[in-house]
């Protein structure tokens, strides 16, 4: 398993890894945790003739306040994120979803930016940034944009990313308070979700206020369960109200039609019970 | 010396071996780095059938660090075909197996040029240089499609079958004839098994490098069969056995997916030859998926004639053989392994075995984990629960009434084989005990009458097989190419440290360990004092390698005996260094001494005597080194209850294991937690078949499972606690009471989980599910639907690679 051959670049701020992608052109790639990019350049899917290493950019790592939601830079870690207190008491979510996430040595390596980047309709933090209504803060050659990730996930392994540009940031709305559960069906422990739903509720005197769900690998990229979420606000938060929302999940009669319909209701029981 | 104060056999000791195969500080053949040395990459046919029209390689040798391209045309006249050494008929088709493909590929994987270069890096840059233009011929790949012989995997074969191997009890005088047992039957059940495709998946890839300095040739491989290599490398290329060294240095697994005389074994002695330097190659993870052989891939259809009472009377067993494109070392002979163990522990009157061999356009199958056995196992597991629907009764009840009891041993079976030893009841008492067989059923019982979505199924396996391969004898009626003894040596070194040399190779057993426990209690040393020196052919010049779970029954057996004749030897020197009459000699505890007094010597005392040979009785050869080579009379058999809970999830199909009892009696335990150890793997095996494993081909023969993203192998993760126990009932047939342990487990476990399954979810109107029990399976099975096929299994971002594209 030997790659093609690259060349290797190391910036020391954002703003020149952009200038480095722009000059390199479209066959450069940005390296993160390298944990999908590297099998995918050993096995030759992919031959980049650059790779722009972003893992000396301490201004894309960790967690931060900002008032009504959390800035996650592009670079934290699945570790930094399953251990930290900003996610644990604002999205709690994104953390149950996170423990999800392949094993320890990966976690260490792989980053939160680099999976929803990477956009594969079987990875995990798909859905519950979609859930969450996320927005891609992006750095490219004109400066910074902002995309809501109902936007950013185009289709399979594809995002609205230019290749001249780096994911920042990811601004995630703060869900205090909010329960929440991520439901995920794989065969064995390093397989990745079959479907997987990520759900977080919203509940104030038994009664549900507000429903956020995401699914995984239901499509070419994450499926927000809206219909289940309409369905659910002002319901009683009771197994009979998930249930008869559950089965908006989706309408086909597929294995996987069942199984968005079956681990709705399971992700919505565990959440508000849980 | 107090050596004998504990014995050693039995102790659960750590292995020895681990320390330095934990921490690295040992070879695997990878890390040999030789001056000079070059690298070979392998360029392998993306399609699985095709005519070579051209290959240019023009712009390959051109890139840099290239020293040299090759093609099959340039190898044709010196690389012979690679050996199969078990033509099973007399009238069996056997292509010829060029290492290189010469002017056709018969699967997507097989090796189509070589390039040669300065670095491993410069060699798979070079690759994607190579142009080959394919004229693409029909892909045969369903079994009972090729037997109907419409398209050909090799049309100058001018058939897809290769051989039809028959065993009919009527016609051995072992039995009645079974279609007569069939006719005459009360009930009959008659069911289709698939064994999937498995790739044996060991955790080392194989790597090889060759070393042509000094006027001999020194190969390293990753091998389990060091010596089998040394004779067929010499066989296939003419070069002098005696000017070929192999060794087996560090080996991770194997699992007999490394019992094998590989293309690239010959093609890096023929490309050594050709250079005059040492070359290496080693594989890549999806190479390896794509090219090493593979296992299992049969369509069985079994009858099974019985009374109403739960008698079963005859049994017959139509099978089809995948062996992919070729005939490797042994594949033709692996269905064959299963011909004797259809019937397993019960007493058919009647037994009729026929398996047809057919080439298909996949990767050549030959020996994994089990070898024919766990086909076997599964199919008469799995119909002893059909007929235990079929008449209402309890499935372990027909089981008991057909089994062999304990007072019946020596039992010669309706397929020929005599038994020696064996307690069904016993082993399976105490894995009912275990298991909680009474409450389980209550469970289960409860949650149908509730509807629950959680469904519990239990499933049974109460299975034999034979191993300790094997007595020559037997392996030259079944026309193998080569005998199945095993040999070992011991050398007394002056100082009283004692080597021992095994002409098994182990891959990751513990063999070290278990040998120098044998020796400690034989010979009286500390167990720190034996070194175990295996694997390569210039210190263990004999051998017949490690597999078939023949290891400590027939190499620990040659250990025995040639222990015994350093002890016979010692004794007589010490006799005479005592001044005594040697019948007065006794000797425990590492020392000799004269009955009825104090005199004494120890070992190493008698050691160094032979040593300097100052003193020797009259005619006497210094030294007390000894080798024995020991042949098994019989085979060994062991056997056991294994005991499944699955809990089953109706809404999503999947499948949990909930509890799993091993009672296993693999005769004397040498040591138990190594015994242990190799029960859990084999369980992790055998479960994998059930519910995770399968190779997979799209329609143009394209292995569609080339990484471990796509096949399933499970991990501790996904596996229960596993209960085990055991009782011993030594086999008979060797020193020691063992029978081999390597496969049992593997070979058990997969028509547990599957009776398991099929139990939890019978009342919904399951009959059957393939394997493996995906998910996806087993939800469309409930809903009535049928099979659909692999399915989806979410390759999380890696997709299913071509063979082209995955192997750098
Ligand atoms: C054994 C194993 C098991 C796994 N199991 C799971 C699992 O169960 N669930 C799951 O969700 N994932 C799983 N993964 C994937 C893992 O989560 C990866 O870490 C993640 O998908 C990619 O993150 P990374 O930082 O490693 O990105 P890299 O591999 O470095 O990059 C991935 C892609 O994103 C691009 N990219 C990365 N960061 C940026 C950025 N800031 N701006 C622009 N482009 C960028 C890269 O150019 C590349 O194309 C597994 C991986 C492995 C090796």
């Amino acid at each position: 398993m030997i790659p093609a051959e690259f060349k290797y670049l190391v910036p020391s701020t954002v703003d020149e890894a952009v200038r480095m992608l722009a000059e390199e052109g479209e066959d450069a790639k940005v390296l993160a945790g390298g944990q999908s990019l590297v099998p995918v350049l050993r096995m030759r899917l992919a031959a980049p003739t650059a790779l722009i290493d972003i893992g000396g950019l301490t201004e894309l790592t960790g967690v931060r306040d900002e008032g009504d939601s959390l800035l996650i830079g592009a670079m934290t870690t699945h570790y930094e994120v399953q251990r930290d207190h900003l996610v644990q008491d604002h999205a709690l979510l994104l953390k149950l979803v996170t423990d999800t996430v392949a094993d320890p040595q990966v976690r260490h390596r792989g980053t939160f930016g680099g999976s929803l980047c990477h956009a594969d309709p079987a990875g995990d933090l798909l859905a519950p940034a979609l859930a969450l209504d996320a927005v891609m803060i992006i750095a490219g050659p004109g400066g910074r944009r902002e995309v809501p990730a109902a936007d950013f996930f185009v289709d399979y392994f594809t995002t609205a990313l230019a290749p001249d540009e780096i994911l920042v940031d990811v601004r995630v709305p703060k869900h205090t308070g909010w329960s929440a559960h991520y439901e995920k069906l794989n065969r064995v422990a390093q397989a990745w979700s079959i479907v997987a739903v990520a759900a977080a509720v919203q509940v104030r005197d038994g009664t549900i206020t507000a429903a956020r769900i995401g699914l995984t690998n239901v499509g070419s990229g994450p499926v927000r369960a809206a219909d289940v979420e309409s369905a659910l606000v002002g319901q009683p938060a009771t197994a009979e109200s998930i249930s008869s929302a559950a089965v908006r999940a989706s309408s086909g009669d597929g294995y996987k039609d069942n199984l968005a319909r079956v681990l709705t209701g399971r992700a919505l029981t565990a959440a508000v019970t849980g | 010396m107090t050596a004998t104060a504990e014995p050693e056999i039995g102790k659960a000791r750590l292995r020895k071996e681990d320390t330095r195969l934990i921490t690295g500080q040992t070879r695997w053949t990878d890390n040999l780095q030789l001056t000079g040395m070059l690298h070979m990459a392998v360029l392998r046919s993306p399609v699985a059938h095709a005519r070579i029209t051209n290959v240019d390689v023009s712009r390959a040798t051109a890139m840099p660090g290239v020293a040299l391209v090759l093609t099959g045309e340039d190898l044709a006249a010196e690389q012979g075909s690679l050996p199969c050494a078990w033509p099973i008929t007399e009238d069996m088709k056997a292509p010829a197996a060029p290492a290189l493909a010469v002017d056709r590929v018969n699967f997507a994987g097989e090796a189509v040029a070589l390039v040669i270069a300065d670095s491993a890096y410069h060699a798979a840059d070079a690759l994607s240089e190579i142009d080959v233009d394919y004229d693409e011929l029909p892909v045969v790949l369903d079994l009972e499609e090729a037997v109907r012989d419409n398209d050909l995997v090799h049309e100058d074969l001018g058939t897809n079958k290769s051989a039809t191997w028959v065993y009919d009890s009527a016609e051995a005088g072992s039995g009645t004839d079974v279609e007569d047992e069939i006719a005459s039957a009360e009930v009959v059940v008659e069911r289709t098994f698939r064994q999937q495709r498995l790739i044996p998946a060991f955790m080392e890839p194989r790597s090889v490098v060759v070393d042509p300095a000094a006027g001999m040739f020194t190969v390293w491989s990753a091998t389990q069969i060091p010596h089998i290599l040394r004779w067929m490398l010499s066989a296939v290329t003419g070069i002098a056995e005696h000017k070929i060294r192999v060794i087996a240095p560090d080996v991770g697994g194997g699992f007999g997916g490394k019992l094998q005389v590989t293309p690239e074994e010959l093609l890096c002695l023929l490309v050594a030859r050709r250079m005059g330097r040492p070359v290496k190659w080693t594989e890549t993870r999806t190479e390896s998926m794509l090219s090493a052989h593979h296992g299992r891939d049969q369509l069985q259809k079994i009858t099974l004639a019985a009374r109403r009472d739960g008698t079963v009377t005859g049994l017959k067993v139509e099978l089809l053989a995948d062996m992919g494109a070729y005939l490797r070392l042994v594949t033709p002979g692996v269905p064959i392994l299963g011909a004797f163990m259809f019937n397993a522990i019960y007493k058919f009157a009647a037994y009729r075995f026929v398996c047809t061999n057919v080439f298909t356009n996949k990767v050549p199958t030959d020996a994994y984990r089990g070898a024919g056995r766990p086909e076997a196992t599964f199919a008469i597991e799995r119909m002893m629960d059909e007929l235990a629907v079929e008449l209402g009764m309890d499935p372990m009840k027909v089981r008991e009434l057909n089994w062999i009891k304990h007072e019946e041993f020596p039992f010669t079976t309706v397929a020929g084989l005599t038994y020696d030893s064996g307690n069904y009841e016993a082993a399976t008492a105490r894995a009912m005990e275990l298991f909680d067989y009474d409450g389980l059923r209550e469970e289960q019982a409860r949650r149908r009458a509730d509807g629950s979505p959680f469904q519990i199924g239990i499933g049974i396996s109460t299975f034999t097989e034979m191993c300790g391969l094997a007595p020559s004898r037997v392996l030259g009626a079944l026309r193998y190419g080569a005998g199945g003894w095993e040999t070992a040596s011991i050398r007394m070194l002056p100082t009283g440290k004692v080597e021992v040399i095994t002409g098994t190779s182990p891959h990751g057993q513990g063999h070290e360990t278990v040998w120098s426990q044998i020796v400690a209690d034989k010979l009286g040393v500390p167990f720190e004092d034996v070194e175990v020196l295996h694997g390569d052919t210039a210190t263990s010049h004999k051998g017949m390698d490690s597999y078939g779970s023949r290891s400590l029954a027939v190499g620990g057996t040659a250990l025995v005996h040639a222990a015994d004749k350093v002890l016979a030897k010692a004794k007589t020197l010490a006799a005479h260094m005592m001044e005594c009459d040697e019948t007065d000699v006794e000797f425990a505890s590492g020392a000799f001494s004269v009955r009825g007094t104090s005199t004494s010597r120890s070992l190493g005392d008698v050691v160094l005597a032979a040593h300097v040979a100052h003193d020797l009785p009259e005619g006497m050869e210094p030294g007390l080194d000894a080798d024995a080579t020991f042949d098994p009379d019989n085979f060994s058999y062991p056997h056991g209850t294994h005991l499944c809970a699955t809990e089953v999830d109706t809404e999503t199909g999947l499948v949990k294991i909930i509890r799993y009892v091993a009672v296993d009696d693999v005769g004397t335990v040498m040591n138990p937690l190594i015994v242990d150890g190799q029960v859990h793997g084999g369980l992790a095996q055998g479960i994998a078949q059930a519910l995770y494993e399968e190779a997979t081909h799209d329609e143009m023969g394209t292995l569609t499972s080339a990484t471990l993203a796509d096949y399933l192998v499970p991990s501790a993760a996904d596996l229960p606690s596993f209960i085990t126990d055991r009782t011993t009932t030594p086999a008979t047939s060797n020193p020691l009471g063992a029978k081999g342990v390597g496969e049992a487990g593997t070979i058990a476990s997969t028509p547990a989980v599957v009776n398991s399954v099929l139990d939890a979810v019978r009342h919904l109107g399951v009959r059957d599910i393939e394997m493996p029990m995906s998910p996806e399976r087993v939800w469309t099975a409930l809903q009535g639907r049928g099979d659909p096929g692999s399915g989806d299994v979410a390759a999380g971002g890696l997709g299913s690679i071509d063979a082209q594209g995955g192997q750098e």
